[in-house]
């Protein structure tokens, strides 16, 4: 661990009205329609919250409650139909795209591969935004992707085919590739969907070191109840394209709620840090 | 870690145009008529030094007036086919797309064949008149392309599976239209369907037309080549292009334009010769890696090595008489389709 990724000076010409608020989500909707004259296959209603710098967010919801719309809508890759979706000031859907990849990193459920690469190559992938069109990387570009390697502990990957490591290892070089682009905002999308247990708690530890040492805004979306209960800051709970609630897992995470959200009966108690820790009960 | 460098690209390219030399001086030298190798020598160094008038014997008119141009033309050509190949398969994010594959070549033949046509109806002044045929393959092949994204389009995602089988039929179906408009329509320079549906190198288009697919070849390589990083992303998904930083509404529209000018022009000089697409960049991308910085440039030398070869054969196996190139890279090519198919399989 040398020294953090990314230095966080904004542009002089950002408009920021309120410095300690980095994302701020205000009204925000979507809705998907085949054509405007039908029905609309899916509704995501107008929701609120904000996130500062260091604070991890999840996004919790069983499937198709509209956590990956959210997520699109917050990364930029699709434009609200009412409300805005600002980073630092700035409308996320507006943004140029290397302008944008340089604030925002997206690590996805799974990168599917067409042909193999190196680790190494995969994560100086991370760089593109930063360089001009015809480039080749610079001693600067793979100190970073070495740096971001190593911030994930996965270092002694950096020679490894993609396609020829273990998906808690695939994790960390997705990971690793993201903090190469020097984000301010972290997107995770189902980050521990083919972890198991054991990578899980190792990738969200690495996670929240991450943030601690270089104040990234993370939003994770997911529906592991307990690993939110655990690392998360703030919980946006979504239900059938309705958010339901927003705040801290300990407010958040009520017996009655989550059962009516997840259909499952369930328990849930504090621990002694404060978290809310979920048991899931029989139906019979 | 040994990222990409300058220095490694430059020599990666060279080592391909010292082969791609030696594979012309042996083209040059094969033949029905045989020549010496000091006389083959002698005779090239006078035409780089601009004094062809200086050649006299009848076998340096053979060499510089028959088979130079003839392997020019297919370096051009191979290395045309060879970049949109490479193009294709980063654009439709699948290994097995080749201009000659989906339907693309065939496009650009019926388009060439049209052009001809009208050509012919128009009686335009001459200096015009000779591109009506590479502009008509231009068009065939952008046509066909776009019509087999969207055929090859299941839920709003491109299925490699039903791309290929869009790509196959379309390339049937204009196979019978070149077949139904060469045998109905006959007129003056309509040049016989084995040219257009198998590929042939053996009669050298006309010199302005030659100028047009060399400078054709560069722009467009060019302009594929200023996306050469961006392409290395997008094979990873559109979505995951777009937060890496990829403009790719442009990449798209730049990589679809330049690679039907590469295959329409390719396609009006030689007909549809098929697989020097899929082949070469496969090869070098097992020798050179599937970075499209060094990817695209490599593939252009193959694919003029390959053509060459290819050529040279087609040329000399039954000489004096000859078959047609694409014969000779469909042998060879299309089982190799069949082996990648099964990889993928697997």
């Amino acid at each position: 661990m040398s020294t953090p990724l990314r230095t966080p000076s904004p542009p002089p010409d950002q408009p920021r009205s309120n410095p300690d608020v980095r994302l701020s989500v205000e009204q925000a909707s979507y809705v998907y329609a085949p054509n405007p004259s039908q029905a609309p296959l899916f509704t995501l209603e107008a929701l609120s919250f904000q996130a500062k710098p260091g604070e991890i967010v999840a996004i919790l919801g069983p499937n198709a409650s509209g956590k990956s719309t959210l997520l699109k809508l917050i990364s930029g890759a699709l434009e609200p139909l009412s409300g805005r979706v600002f980073l630092n000031g700035f409308a996320t859907h507006s943004l140029p795209p290397k302008i944008r990849a340089q604030r925002i990193a997206l690590v996805q459920q799974e990168s599917r591969l067409l042909f193999p690469s190196r680790a190494w190559e995969f994560v100086l992938q991370g760089r593109h935004a930063y360089n001009r069109r015809l480039h080749f990387e610079s001693e600067k570009d793979i100190n970073i992707a070495k740096n971001a390697l190593a911030q994930v502990g996965a270092t002694h990957l950096v020679e490894r085919w993609m396609d020829q490591i273990s998906g808690g290892e695939k994790q960390r070089v997705i990971l690793a590739r993201a903090l190469a682009q020097q984000p301010l905002l972290l997107l995770l999308d189902e980050p521990t969907l083919h972890l198991d247990i054991g990578a899980q708690v190792d990738l969200l530890d690495s996670l929240r070191h991450l943030v601690a040492v270089n104040r990234y805004t993370v939003i994770v979306v997911t529906h592991e109840l307990n690993l939110v209960g655990e690392y998360a800051d703030q919980v946006v709970l979504l239900q059938k394209g309705k958010c339901l609630r927003v705040g801290s897992p300990a407010s958040v995470y009520q017996r009655e709620l989550l059962e009516q959200v997840f259909q499952a009966p369930l328990t849930v108690e504090m621990t002694v840090a404060g978290r809310p820790r979920v048991t899931l009960l029989g139906k019979s | 870690m040994r990222p990409l460098t300058l220095g490694r690209l430059l020599l990666r390219c060279s080592l391909l145009a010292v082969i791609l030399f030696l594979v012309v001086v042996i083209a040059l030298k094969l033949g029905a008529v045989q020549v010496s190798l000091y006389g083959l020598g002698r005779d090239l160094i006078r035409v780089l030094l601009g004094q062809s008038s200086a050649i006299s014997s009848d076998y340096g008119m053979i060499v510089v007036d028959i088979r130079l141009p003839r392997i020019l033309l297919a370096i051009v050509v191979g290395a045309s086919l060879s970049v949109a190949g490479a193009s294709f398969q980063a654009l439709l994010r699948n290994p097995l797309a080749d201009p000659y594959v989906l339907g693309v070549s065939s496009g650009a033949a019926v388009g060439a064949i049209l052009g001809l046509i009208l050509e012919n109806q128009l009686s335009l002044p001459p200096e015009f008149a000779g591109f009506i045929t590479p502009l008509g393959a231009f068009l065939g092949a952008a046509v066909t392309i776009g019509a087999v994204y969207v055929l090859g389009r299941r839920e709003g995602q491109i299925d490699s599976s039903t791309l290929l089988l869009a790509g196959i039929i379309s390339a049937s179906f204009l196979s019978a239209i070149i077949t139904f408009l060469m045998s109905t329509l006959t007129g003056g320079n309509l040049r016989g369907a084995p040219f257009w549906l198998m590929g042939s190198l053996s009669t050298l288009p006309p010199k302005s037309l030659l100028y047009l697919i060399g400078i054709g070849f560069l722009i467009a390589a060019a302009a594929i080549y200023t996306t050469a990083s961006d392409l290395n992303l997008l094979l990873a998904g559109e979505r995951e292009a777009m937060h890496l930083g990829v403009d790719v509404p442009r990449v798209r529209i730049v990589v679809y334009l330049a690679a039907s000018i590469l295959t329409g022009l390719a396609v009006a000089v030689s007909g549809a010769i098929g697989y020097v697409g899929l082949l070469v960049p496969h090869v070098m991308r097992f020798l050179f890696g599937s970075d499209h910085r060094v990817l695209l440039p490599t593939s252009a030398f193959g694919g003029a090595i390959a053509l060459v070869v290819a050529d040279t054969i087609a040329r000399t196996v039954v000489a004096p008489s000859e078959i047609s190139v694409g014969a000779v890279t469909a042998i060879v090519g299309a089982p190799f389709f069949i082996y990648l198919l099964r990889r993928r399989l697997s």
